[in-house]
């Protein structure tokens, strides 16, 4: 189908800017890395031992939001800075395509330095985090983060304030989302049973969905003039 | 691969290429366009005069279809762009102040991505002859953010005609363009005068604007204040008619 | 543009009775209910403040749903005189809304020792605080008032739908942990029932009367800006 093959292109023409420069990569994973390390000097001097695994769920996913906003900032700063926003919506296909277009490009580059993070927060906060189950937290909350955040972001590269202005309407947005992803993290952590945690994996769900759809309904307003 | 969508099939005499009717487009309290009412023919080479401010570029964007206008209407091969736009614009070419090119791409990318955009059958073959008509053929690996600011025009032009647009919009294309460039421009625009294509071409200069249009008109203020055409218009008669449209409050 | 408001005199009439209504409503709060069923004496004081902070707490959501059906308005027919009133709502609702962050720590420093609890319906109140915060921050870095007004209608739109969400994952936060300070709810007799309705009868008129206010300012402002650039041709 053409429009699925044009946001198809969308995310591989992001990707091979990506490799060209890895300029956004090294920035959230140098980002996130640093987050992780300070949170846990910053706990270390008063939560210790088997009190570290409480607040690891957490500090993981304030560090993968604080990526996934890199990301996003750099989805359409890069667009409007040389006006290819316009080349994009010269296109001849519906606009959303464009939405989703940098919608699973950044997906895809959180996912990327999540997985990279994982190992690197196992070592420093010595939780274990490689369980299957945290793979499908992890995919839905960046989804529904991102979902929201590329329409978001889409506005900000606009305005005045520019990257700044992008963590101010996200984050109390998004709050919802980081806090079943904590919830669901922690019960993984916690070892606990499946039903437990499936109330917060069915709100991760809505989230994946419901935000996507609200931005796929106004996307058209925020690139059109 | 997705087929291009078939063309509309006109009843009758073929409707003017472009159509602009009472179109106004206001930014909050300042009024870009008052009404402009305007119609390019089918195959006709319009160039469009007017002083900084008069509205050109607003007039182009709203007919490439990137701006909303206020109010009035834009058809284009009879279509209402507003409901046809996405399908109307496979026939539209622009280019405009700004190149619409990926720096961190290499030529050939940016123009394989444009023309996946544009669902283009034969995409290397014309990727190929594009490059080979700006002359970037043996630099077609190079990032384009290495490029000086002729050679990225001369690639924005390549990627304006990539798709064979119908229609082609220049915004001030001259503007800022080095020797070379700006012939090769000229070059391409004689061959866009030649064929069938629609042009609008927007410009200050009255010399290059006047060279190769079939037709002339003048923005101003918002509104069209003189149109005509071009058999027994010389630079000097352009530039008396030029002063006195403009000169009037 | 003659601007002659004909139902001035309403809203004089409108803004008098607000007035009034709060005065009763402040007499029926403080001293008109009768006394909760608490331990403390400072307790039994500071839960006066409940009437205010739940009416608050209503105005604060009621003027965030206005926003988002007024920006649903805007973008789809364009008009100006939706902005105006997504953006007077916004600016009100984010004064309530401080408002039942500022009532909810009065309440909880005498009644439980904490300036703040992280209780569901703060949290959300914080959040939809700091959305508004957003909101205004979002109009204000915008200068065409056109992509001002579609800006501020899409994060209104976007924002409210994760409202109700927000909510649920909050209620569904705190009912993890046992509810350390007792429900507002329990033991609320007929007579503070009376004061509890007027006060959120009294806050909707409140705010009603402030909308009309501010709606009525910002058209004024269009109008000044609008003889402006007449003015300089």
């Amino acid at each position: 189908m053409s429009y699925l093959n044009k946001i198809l292109a969308i995310v591989w023409k992001d990707i091979v800017a990506e490799l060209r420069t890895k300029e956004m990569f090294s920035a959230m994973f140098v980002f996130s890395v640093l987050v992780i390390v300070i949170f846990n000097f910053a706990f270390d001097l008063r939560v210790s031992g088997e009190r570290v695994r409480e607040v690891a769920p957490g500090a993981l996913w304030v560090a993968f939001a604080f990526a996934g906003i890199l990301g996003l900032n750099r989805a359409f700063v890069m667009e409007k800075d040389r006006g290819c926003l316009e080349g994009l919506l010269l296109a001849p296909v519906d606009h959303t395509a464009i939405y989703f277009g940098k919608m699973l490009s950044t997906v895809l580059f959180m996912l990327i330095v999540e997985a990279f993070m994982l190992p690197v927060f196992t070592a420093f906060f010595g939780v274990n985090l490689f369980d299957l189950r945290l793979v499908l937290i992890i995919v839905l909350g960046t989804v529904g983060f991102a979902g929201v955040g590329t329409v978001l972001s889409a506005m900000t590269a606009q305005t005045r304030a520019r990257e700044v202005l992008l963590p101010i309407l996200l984050l109390p947005v998004a709050a919802p989302v980081l806090i079943a992803a904590v919830k669901a993290t922690s019960g993984i952590l916690d070892g606990q049973a499946m039903a437990e945690i499936a109330r917060w994996l069915q709100l991760l769900v809505a989230f994946a969905v419901i935000f996507p759809a609200a931005a796929f309904m106004t996307f058209d307003f925020v690139v059109k003039e | 691969m997705a087929a291009v969508a078939a063309q509309p099939v006109e009843p009758g005499a073929s409707p003017p290429a472009i159509e602009v009717h009472r179109l106004v487009k206001s930014f909050g309290h300042r009024t870009a366009l008052r009404g402009v009412d305007l119609e390019v023919a089918e195959g006709e080479f319009l160039t469009l005069f007017g002083p900084n401010g008069a509205g050109k570029t607003t007039l182009i964007r709203c007919v490439s279809s990137l701006t909303r206008p206020s109010a009035g209407t834009v058809r284009l091969r009879g279509e209402d762009l507003s409901k046809a736009a996405t399908s109307l614009r496979r026939h539209i070419g622009l280019i405009s102040h700004n190149p619409l090119l990926y720096g961190d791409l290499t030529a050939e990318e940016n123009l394989r991505f444009f023309a996946r955009m544009y669902d283009l059958a034969d995409a290397q073959a014309r990727i190929d002859a594009a490059l080979q008509q700006v002359g970037l053929f043996a630099r077609r690996r190079d990032p384009v953010r290495d490029y000086s600011r002729g050679m990225v025009q001369r690639l924005a032009i390549a990627r304006a005609i990539l798709h064979d647009p119908s229609i082609m919009l220049l915004d001030e294309p001259y503007t800022g363009l080095d020797l070379q460039a700006a012939d090769m421009l000229r070059s391409v625009l004689q061959d866009l005068a030649a064929s069938n294509r629609t042009v609008i071409l927007t410009t200050h200069n009255l010399e290059q604007g006047l060279e190769m249009c079939d037709r002339a008109a003048i923005l101003h203020r918002g509104k069209i204040a003189w149109q005509g055409v071009r058999t027994g218009l010389d630079l000097a008669g352009m530039k008396q008619i030029y002063r006195d449209v403009t000169r009037l409050a | 543009m003659e601007r002659t408001d004909r139902r001035e005199p309403l809203l004089i009439a409108l803004t008098a009775l607000s007035g009034a209504m709060v005065l009763v409503a402040l007499y029926l709060a403080l001293l008109g209910a009768p006394d909760a069923n608490l331990q403390s004496e400072t307790g039994r004081y500071a839960q006066r403040i409940i009437y205010f902070h739940i009416a608050t707490a209503w105005v604060g959501f009621l003027a965030f749903f206005v926003t988002f059906v007024s920006g649903i308005g805007f973008l789809r027919t364009q008009d100006r005189a939706w902005d105006v009133v997504a953006l007077s709502s916004a600016e009100i609702g984010t004064v309530f809304m401080l408002g039942v962050l500022i009532s909810g720590s009065i309440w909880a420093r005498p009644a439980w020792g904490v300036w703040w609890v992280w209780d569901e319906r703060l949290t959300i109140s914080l959040i939809q605080f700091l959305i508004y915060v957003g909101y205004l921050m979002l109009r204000s870095s915008v200068e065409d008032p056109s992509r001002r007004a579609r800006f501020a209608a899409v994060y209104g739109i976007v924002a409210f739908v994760s409202v109700p969400i927000n909510f649920i994952a909050i209620r569904m936060w705190r009912t993890q942990h046992p509810l350390m300070f007792g429900t507002e709810e329990g033991g609320l007799g007929p007579n503070m029932m009376f004061a509890f309705f007027f006060s959120l009868i009294t806050f909707t008129v409140w705010y009603v009367t402030l909308m009309w206010h501010r709606i009525r300012l910002e058209r004024l402002r269009d109008d000044v800006e609008a003889l402006k650039l007449e003015l300089m041709g």
